[in-house]
């Protein structure tokens, strides 16, 4: 017979403001199988954790139920204290009584008959637990990293530094993400590629990082400690290791006119290229969208003039398949395209740019040579203004159509707007800076500062209100706004108009959530495991998240969260072996009827068939083919369990009759 | 209605269908705006006005004759606040009172040419008389 | 194809052109145009209000008898297309004012709600006809005219409801004068207000709108605009003055390049 132990939980007043928990506390009195029933004010703390531990023993409980917050917060905490007292961990059950009843409900009279019901569903279950033991699984030391900018970059550094081996995957053909096109960096103006190119020749001859350029994941299976990944190795029509990146295929290629898009298509490179000079690796790759021989077998000149014989236009995308510990994504971010902005006449003129177009005509390695010219004449612009928050904070309501742009904030426009205006002034004193923002938002070191030298040292004009349109006309660009504070209409002859557009998550990251069943928001960011305490684990263990994959952030932030994400790695990969979940399925074998519809839906892979010999009942046997568990890769999510058309396979912790028990409660 | 009655802004916000909370002072329909220069209450200050209860004096201002109704700001606002339907129920609430028709049907002859468009008086009437 | 055809007041009268080129037009391309019989006017300008029901009734009987003839509705006037559009999108999806104005016409024995597909002649041309199949039907290609389209404000927005084309950067006029054979010209101001029926309080307002709108078409190289709204045509045209620029209805260029302007 068991003997069951309620503890109702106040949560200070987050319960029991709505809930009278001395009256939930007393209804349990009743329950079969009930011995003991108390409340107190937190059932977490330390002495919440001694009240159960000491009414264990005083007891001789066999199973314990707490009506408090949701499991995800404190199931955990709570198996440990009764372990402590001698009691199996899976004895346990905790009845959410704060997020799915006094949150959500205002009637105390109400919140307690609720309260009450899903207490006695706890009751009804923990009654019919059985103690469970959890096995242990080994640990593949060996990290998969996604996408190889700064994020990417940094954490695989951090985990080959600890001494495990990382696969960076990066999609183009070179690492370096965006912070390699940025021309300076705020607040300190150091310049973006004099620190990050080291930290990308640092990766490519870190003898732990193996780098997989070009390549992206195409399937993932498995679980923490254990994955398995399928890797497309995009063929790049070159050899990467006989590629000594001496350049001259870019040379000879006669395909010229291709938009370069490391410089945002304001310049053209060849079919096969080289993105740019510090790229890492310094390989060729073939553009397969224009070359010549590949589409119309003609050509043919890169191959003549490779002195190392790297071409090969036979190549094919080709796969490999690796195992990994744990996972990072790194995917990073776009610009948000503004062709549904066009009142600031982005397709109208070429002289209307996006910021990080703005990056490359300033930086000494883009089209220009860093000599600022306007596109469409060639002419140093000497009036420009800045339209911010082009795409961001919009608001998204769905009964008026869908919305032109985000709902967030993109954080990084108002201090790189402060950067380009003042790198500019630097430049060419003589220009006229002009700033249209809605807010001016400068939280971070030194980074107020920044934006105030701007307005002071370098007198930018900034002014509140937005631009409500652009218009080319004579080669000019009629700039008309609204200034706010002195309540007028402004016109300005602008040179140039840079679009601080928003950023929005790169679009491969929501394929890849779902590759690795890991949750997003409602604008693709990957969702943290939890916003303050757990901000670089996703929700699904083993897979972590660094950088602006994550939400917008700068570099320093991105940076920390690399190393942050790094370090849970290195955590995870430092342990020898990781307890499983005792919570998996298991077949009555006498039931199955070897269908093999469980093995279908398992997303896990862990469930096998075999042929088995039965004695029956007239002392002859039979063999029967019947479903096998694997319980170090079973992950109890219970596919198996609905599948099963004869009812025989069950999930431990969570039988069926456990379940029905719960509902007969509640219907009670 | 008298035409003492005061306008609340409860009616307002229920004749124009517009939540002003959502605004949040970006200027992008005052910079739109092709009529700002006619105007002495701004489409910014509508809202913001609207918001804050001051009803009378943007159902006092000439400023509500002079939207063009050419729904710029309601297409260009990132909040979809429609700042227009504001001008437009500020306006209705005007002459909506008795004796207050912007468009006297009197005065119309003398402003008529033989190239206007039928459309523009009928537009014209339906936006200045009840 | 057979379609319900909404004309409107002005079409009747001031802008008989706009209707008769239109109407020839559609013609020479195969299309029918039946007039709704006993239209009444669209009321001119779409309510921005939420509480005007009685002044959409129009509108819906106009759409119900499409529906019931089985055609689509089709009209050429910008402000009859913005009223007469936003109306069915209130019908169907605007509880408020379908089961108000559904009250008022139960008199005349009409429910509707939204059923009906409201298109713009220039949808017509571009999406069931097909510009493609206009091109070919050109019998004087307009070589070497330099045409800019002026949209204003009432084909496009809201464009949400409107949804006929991308409401800061529209190609659907740009499209028709290339299948005539002209060269379009895209100017910024083609979707900034001409001062519309303020020209009856103020003209000095539309003066100044039409001014930096054909001063921004002649600066990119347009001789033409071209529009689709009889009160924009009256704008641009009274205050075209001196800017270089020629004012016309699409309808007009539409059938001068199908040849069948002279035949009427």
């Amino acid at each position: 017979m068991q003997r069951i132990g309620v503890f109702v939980c106040h949560c200070g007043t987050n319960i029991a403001a709505t809930v009278d928990v001395k009256a939930v506390a007393k209804a349990m009195e009743k329950e079969p199988g009930v011995v003991f029933s108390t409340d107190y004010t937190y059932m977490c703390s330390e002495a919440g954790q001694t009240l159960v531990q000491d009414s264990i023993k005083k007891y001789g409980l066999t199973g314990v139920v707490i009506c408090s917050c949701s499991p995800h917060m404190h199931e955990l905490t709570f198996q440990k204290a009764i372990a402590k007292a001698g009691l199996n961990p899976y004895m346990l059950e905790i009845a959410n009584i704060r997020e799915q009843c006094s949150w959500v409900t205002k009637d105390i009279k109400v919140a307690t008959e609720k309260a009450i019901v899903l207490a006695r569903a706890a009751v009804a279950k923990v009654v019919l637990n059985s103690p469970l033991t959890s096995g242990t699984t080994q640990v593949t030391k060996r990290a998969l990293v996604i996408g190889g900018g700064i994020a990417g970059m940094q954490t695989a550094l951090d985990i080959a530094e600890a001494g495990f081996k990382v696969d960076l995957v990066e999609k183009n053909p070179s690492i370096g993400g965006k912070m390699a096109q940025l021309d300076k960096t705020f607040p300190t103006l150091d310049c973006a590629s004099c620190i990050v190119t080291p930290k990308m020749v640092d990766v490519g001859q870190n003898e732990n990082i193996r780098i997989l350029s070009y390549s992206e994941v195409a399937e993932v299976s498995g679980f923490v400690g254990n994955f398995d990944v399928k890797i497309k190795r995009k063929a790049r029509y070159v050899d990467e290791d006989k590629c000594t990146g001496c350049g001259a295929c870019t040379e000879k290629c006669p395909m010229k006119k291709i938009p370069n898009e490391f410089n945002h298509n304001l310049n053209n490179r060849s079919c096969i290229y080289i993105p740019f000079a510090q790229a890492v690796p310094k390989v060729a790759t073939i553009d397969p969208r224009y070359c010549l021989m590949l589409n119309k077998g003609k050509c043919g000149i890169c191959s003549k003039v490779c002195q190392a014989g790297a071409i090969n236009y036979k190549a094919k995308d080709e796969y490999i398949e690796e195992k990994y510990g744990a996972i990072v994504v790194a995917t990073g971010y776009e610009q948000i395209k503004v062709d549904k902005y066009d009142e600031y006449a982005y397709s109208q003129s070429p002289d209307v740019v996006t910021s990080l177009e703005y990056e490359r005509l300033m930086n000494a390695a883009g089209p220009t040579n860093g000599h600022l010219l306007r596109p469409s004449d060639g002419k140093e612009p000497k009036k420009i203004v800045w339209i911010q928050c082009v795409g961001s904070r919009e608001t998204c309501d769905p009964t008026k159509g869908p919305a032109r742009g985000k709902p967030y904030c993109s954080k990084v426009c108002c201090m790189y707007t402060a950067k380009q205006a003042i790198l500019t002034k630097d430049h060419y004193p003589d220009t006229d800076l002009y700033v249209f923002y809605i807010d001016v938002r400068t939280p971070g070191k030194n980074f107020d500062e920044f934006y105030r030298r701007a307005v002071e040292q370098y007198n930018v004009h900034y002014i509140k209100g937005q631009v409500g349109k652009v218009t080319p006309e004579n080669g000019k660009l009629m700039v008309q706004g609204s200034d706010l504070l002195l309540g007028e209409q402004v016109h300005i002859e602008a040179d140039m108009v840079v679009l601080s557009a928003a950023i929005e998550p790169s679009p491969t990251a929501r394929p890849l959530a779902t590759m690795l069943t890991t949750q997003m928001d409602t604008n693709d960011f990957f969702t943290e495991a939890h916003p303050k305490l757990r901000p670089v684990e996703s929700a699904t263990a083993g897979i972590f998240l660094s950088g602006m994959c994550q939400g917008p952030k700068d570099i320093p932030e991105t940076v920390a969260q690399a190393s942050a994400a790094a370090a849970k790695v290195i955590g995870l990969l430092c342990k020898k072996e990781l307890t499983n979940n005792a919570c998996v399925a298991h077949p009555n074998e006498m039931m199955c009827n070897g269908c093999s519809q469980c093995q279908g839906v398992c997303p896990y892979g862990a469930i096998t068939y075999v042929e088995k010999e039965f004695r029956m009942p007239d002392r002859t046997t039979k063999v029967r083919r019947v479903a096998q568990v694997n319980e170090a890769v079973c992950q109890g999510c219970g596919a198996c369990t609905v599948t099963c058309p004869s009812g025989a396979m069950d999930l431990r912790g969570f039988s069926n009759q456990e379940i029905m028990a719960e509902v007969d409660a509640i219907c009670q | 209605m008298a035409s003492n009655y005061e306008v609340t802004k409860d009616e307002i916000l229920a004749i124009s269908g517009v939540n002003p909370l959502k605004c949040m002072q970006c200027g992008k329909c005052s910079g739109t705006c092709p009529a700002y220069d006619e105007m002495e209450y701004h489409p910014n200050q509508f809202v913001l006005m609207v918001e804050r209860g001051e009803i009378d004096k943007l159902m006092a201002s000439k400023s509500i004759y002079k939207c063009m109704s050419c729904m710029a700001c309601i297409e260009r606002c990132p909040r979809q606040v429609e700042p227009a339907k504001l001008v437009e129920a500020i306006r209705l609430a005007v002459i909506r009172k008795q004796g207050q028709n912007h468009l006297i049907p009197d005065d119309v002859p003398a402003k008529l040419d033989p190239d206007l468009p039928q459309q523009a008086l009928v537009s014209a009437f339906r936006k200045y008389t009840k | 194809m057979v379609y319900s055809y909404f004309p409107g007041c002005t079409l009747k009268n001031k802008a008989k052109d706009l209707d008769a080129y239109g109407r020839a037009a559609a013609k020479a391309l195969g299309a029918e145009l039946e007039e709704i019989p006993e239209w009444q006017c669209c009321g001119g300008v779409y309510p921005l209000s939420h509480d005007e029901i009685a002044i959409k009734l129009s509108s819906v009987r106009a759409l119900a008898s499409a529906r019931d003839a089985g055609h689509d509705l089709v009209t050429i006037c910008s402000a009859c297309h913005n009223v007469i559009k936003r109306v069915n999108d209130d019908m169907a999806n605007d509880e408020y004012v379908s089961t108000r104005a559904n009250n008022y016409l139960k008199a005349d024995g009409i429910e509707y709600h939204g059923e009906t597909r409201v298109i713009h002649f220039l949808e017509l041309l571009r999406d069931d006809i097909g510009y493609d199949k206009v091109k070919a039907a050109v019998k004087n290609p307009l070589k070497g005219q330099k045409i800019g389209a002026y949209y204003g404000c009432l084909l496009l927005r809201p464009s949400q409801v409107m949804a006929m084309d991308n409401a800061e950067n529209p190609t659907i006029i740009e499209d028709l004068i290339k299948a005539v054979g002209a060269t379009p010209v895209v100017y910024a101001q083609r979707n900034e207000c001409c001062g519309a029926y303020l020209t009856m309080e103020d003209s000095s307002v539309p003066e100044k709108r039409v001014k930096s709108i054909l001063e921004n078409a002649k600066a990119n190289g347009a001789d033409t605009v071209v529009t689709a709204c009889p009160l924009c045509y009256y704008n641009l045209k009274k205050h075209s003055e001196g800017t270089g620029v020629t004012v016309r209805y699409f309808t007009e260029v539409l059938a001068e390049a199908l040849g069948v302007k002279e035949e009427m």
